[in-house]
């Protein structure tokens, strides 16, 4: 009977995921600008930073890790506010406070839907700013894999920063200080991946820290997502 | 005696060094139709806010079936249904689709009665067309709709009949008095005199603010 239960409990949870997950996907694919607007950005840091710069290759491809990531960290920055100002102007946020199905399963999907309108593709077009950068080819694969797990560390952990300042009507500012330290050891880790599949040197040291930061992150974002915008709408 | 379903014991809520209302009580049973009442400001919806469980600034308690609120979240969220302020409407999804999303995070909607839900809501055939280009009564009819497709015991409805026409808010008062009658329990704010709801208590705010 006990296990019925669990196992009712695991569906409808699975449930619940999977429908939050659907519509905020539709919910980005419907209103394309939100989705283009941070690859753009990705996009036009990485060409203006050699005609700013200079664009001697070995010099590029000295300093392409950074760019590449410090791009990607900004991009994710920029789109962090739309996570949940949507939904608290409509009014469904509250309504999702309302139901009886936990608030972390919802704000977790949210934080999985964002990334895979963010993260995801800056990931898969990295290797492109990468050729425009001269990266060597053999660090892209590298740069590819710490991008996927670093941009859903900065989703995660973002979207707390994004939950406390929801109920500001300016909260864009707040999100960058609020976040930005804790992107710091994504960045130093994110990036110096990089440097390392550049200098030929193994990588999984550094894919090893930031798979930490995730699972850590994956287990314990969520309660404090749930908790910062249960804040924001009850203030 | 039956216990209430619904019991506010001395309640305290202050905004901006402003009582809002003080020593607040009542007791809503179940088959209750409850409007509160009250001026502009007066502090309407902060009280469904309150009683909702969204909002927690307040003193005093609130006892859902004789347990404190908060110890009994899972029970009381699961039979309520409110309805705030904003209609709670996407603007990108279409009817249906809001609806689906609703009754997955509230078991209390049951999925397959949207269709008739939006039909007696008069919004058959604009189950396709995305809500941002429904004008302002349809998209509170389209959050309305989640009325008619749910078994929620307690409705918290704040200001239901803004944007509705006449004859939508004749059958939203018909609604009212079928789920009082079937044992269910409403509290609403509304500046509008219901009439057709049979007996309904009143609470009215004005009388109870502070200095």
């Amino acid at each position: 009977m006990a296990e019925l239960c669990t196992n009712s409990a695991e569906s409808s949870m699975r449930k619940l995921f999977s429908a939050v997950l659907k519509r905020d996907l539709l919910l980005s694919f419907r209103r394309k600008s939100d989705l283009v607007n941070p690859l753009i950005f990705f996009v036009m840091v990485a060409t203006l930073f050699p005609l700013g710069v200079s664009p001697e290759p070995n010099f590029l491809a000295e300093v392409a890790p950074g760019v590449v990531w410090v791009a990607a960290l900004l991009a994710t920055l920029l789109s962090l506010d739309g996570i949940f100002r949507s939904d608290y102007e409509d009014g469904t946020l509250e309504q999702v406070i309302l139901s009886p199905q936990p608030l972390m399963v919802v704000c977790l999907a949210k934080v999985i839907a964002h990334w895979m309108t963010t993260g995801l593709p800056l990931a898969l077009m990295s290797p492109l700013l990468g050729v425009m950068l001269f990266l060597p080819a053999t660090a892209m694969l590298g740069m590819v894999m710490s991008l996927l797990i670093g941009t859903l560390v900065l989703s995660l952990v973002g979207a707390i920063g994004a939950g406390l300042t929801v109920g500001l009507k300016r909260g864009g500012v707040l999100i960058s200080l609020l976040v930005l330290p804790l992107y710091i050891p994504v960045l130093i880790f994110g990036s110096g991946a990089v440097q390392a599949a550049v200098a030929g040197l193994p990588l999984e040291g550094y894919l090893a820290l930031l798979g930490a930061m995730l699972a850590l992150g994956m287990v314990l974002a969520p309660f404090a997502i749930s908790a910062s915008v249960r804040i924001s709408v009850s203030g | 005696m039956l216990e209430p379903l619904l019991r506010v014991i001395d309640l305290y809520c202050e905004r901006d060094e402003r009582i809002l209302f003080e020593g607040l009580a009542f007791d809503l049973s179940c088959g209750e139709l409850m409007q509160i009442e009250g001026s502009n400001g007066s502090g309407k919806t902060t009280l469904l806010r309150i009683l909702s469980g969204l909002s927690g600034d307040y003193e005093g308690e609130v006892f859902w079936r004789g347990k404190p609120v908060a110890k009994v979240k899972d029970d009381f969220f699961s039979s309520l249904l409110y309805f705030g302020h904003q209609p709670g409407v996407k603007g990108m999804l279409t009817p249906v689709e809001n609806l689906q999303w609703y009754s997955a995070i509230h078991p209390a909607l049951l999925v397959e009665r949207i269709n008739c839900a939006l039909e007696v809501v008069g919004l058959k055939g604009y189950e396709d067309v995305p809500c941002h280009s429904l004008s302002a009564g349809q998209n509170r009819r389209v959050s309305l709709a989640r009325l008619y497709m749910n078994t929620a015991k307690l409705w918290i409805l704040d200001e239901p009949f803004t944007a509705i026409d006449k004859k939508g808010v004749a059958a939203k008062e018909r609604l009212l008095a079928d789920h009082v009658a079937s044992g269910g329990s409403v509290i609403l704010t509304t500046h509008h005199d219901l009439t057709s709801c049979g007996a309904v208590t009143k609470v009215n705010l004005d009388q109870l603010m502070g200095t």
